[in-house]
């Protein structure tokens, strides 16, 4: 007959538990890392120059700002509130205006044949600006843009853009491009 | 009449502590699932702007960081001034180490990770964008194209 084993000792349990527990407090960070993704676009060539200069004047929103943090759309002083509109109604030209941009046929799916805004941002800054501003500037063209996105998703799926499934999300993505276009520091020197 | 007589009254009874390790337990392992260890130590101050749009990023094994702020430390301060720095790992770098570093941490990437590659870009607000625009050239000329600008979530960025 086996000897009964006698019963370990639970009661020092807690300080190892508390012991990892500090360990876990004094290591961890809670932020979780979040931001405005964006692709830049690939290096400079000879090609892509050519196609820039194919771009009508009527197509492009130049947001431009300066080294004191002031921002201008098409070389009319703006406040950063009214940036947003601007940028939708860019986008939209929901009254065919000659001033804003024409649009170009495309095939995408769940719509068919349709058009699409040929408009691009094109944004540039000093580099005397801040990167708050910056980000400020950058986050309100991608308010503007996922907003319309919103829109369009309600009007034509019944859903929040957030809510649809990818494909969609995708068709969407096609139909309002967050076309943004940045300066080559080159240019940006020249101003 | 012993046989009934009252429990010793007065003197609080022990409460006791055998859940205490269940409870320690629950803790820990809340802080195990929502930790991440710190990258790198800072060297730079960097507060990150605020926005609204942001979104979070996904697999952090894919993701390098940049950080862009002043020296951090009146020690720091006396030898690499208190003008915006750049920092690449745990030390301070200049643009042109940029490509080495994203060399570097390619190479470190599995094969089919490569394309995912995402650069985070933590500068300070008041960095000026000089410094963030030199960072963008370079990370171009070593194609890596995929950037994050590091952000807090803010309610509004209108004032």
């Amino acid at each position: 007959m086996p000897r009964p084993v006698p019963e370990v000792n639970s009661s020092s349990q807690a300080d190892i538990a508390f012991m990892l527990l500090i360990f876990f407090l004094v290591t961890t960070t809670m932020d979780v890392d979040s931001g405005i993704s964006r692709v830049l676009p690939p290096p400079a060539d000879e090609s892509t120059k050519n196609e820039d200069q194919d771009i009508h004047q009527r197509n492009i929103l130049e947001v431009l700002v300066n080294r004191s943090d002031k921002l201008s759309v098409e070389g009319r002083r703006t406040d950063l509130s009214q940036l947003k509109d601007k940028v939708k109604e860019f986008f939209l030209n929901p009254n065919n205006d000659p001033d804003l941009p024409e649009r170009r046929e495309a095939e995408i799916p769940y719509y068919g044949l349709t058009t699409v805004s040929k408009g691009v941002i094109s944004l540039m800054n000093d580099r005397g600006t801040s990167y708050g501003m910056y980000i400020k500037v950058q986050n309100e063209i991608a308010r503007a843009v996922n907003e319309l996105r919103n829109e369009e998703a309600i009007s034509k799926f019944g859903k929040p853009y957030e809510s649809l499934d990818e494909d969609k999300q995708r068709a969407i993505k096609k139909y309002l491009p967050n076309a943004v276009s940045e300066a080559e520091p080159e240019e940006i020197k020249a101003e | 009449m012993s046989r009934f007589k009252k429990k010793k009254s007065g003197g609080v009874p022990a409460i006791s502590t055998s859940s205490l390790p269940d409870i320690i337990y629950m803790l820990l392992f809340f802080f195990m699932v929502s930790t991440t260890m710190k990258e790198s130590t800072l060297l730079v101050k960097v507060k990150a702007p605020g926005a609204t749009e942001v979104k979070k990023l996904e697999k952090k094994s894919l993701v390098s960081y940049i950080y862009v702020g002043v020296p951090l430390g009146a020690k720091n301060q006396a030898i690499f001034g208190t003008e915006p720095r750049i920092q690449l790992n745990d030390s301070y770098a200049k643009v042109e180490d940029i490509r080495d570093f994203i060399a570097a941490e390619r190479e470190s990437m599995d094969e089919s990770d490569r394309p995912f590659m995402t650069t985070s870009i933590k500068a300070d607000e008041t960095v000026k964008m000089g410094v963030v625009v030199d960072i963008k050239q370079a990370l171009r000329k070593a194609s890596a194209l995929k950037i994050n600008y590091s952000s807090r979530k803010v309610t509004s960025v209108l004032k």
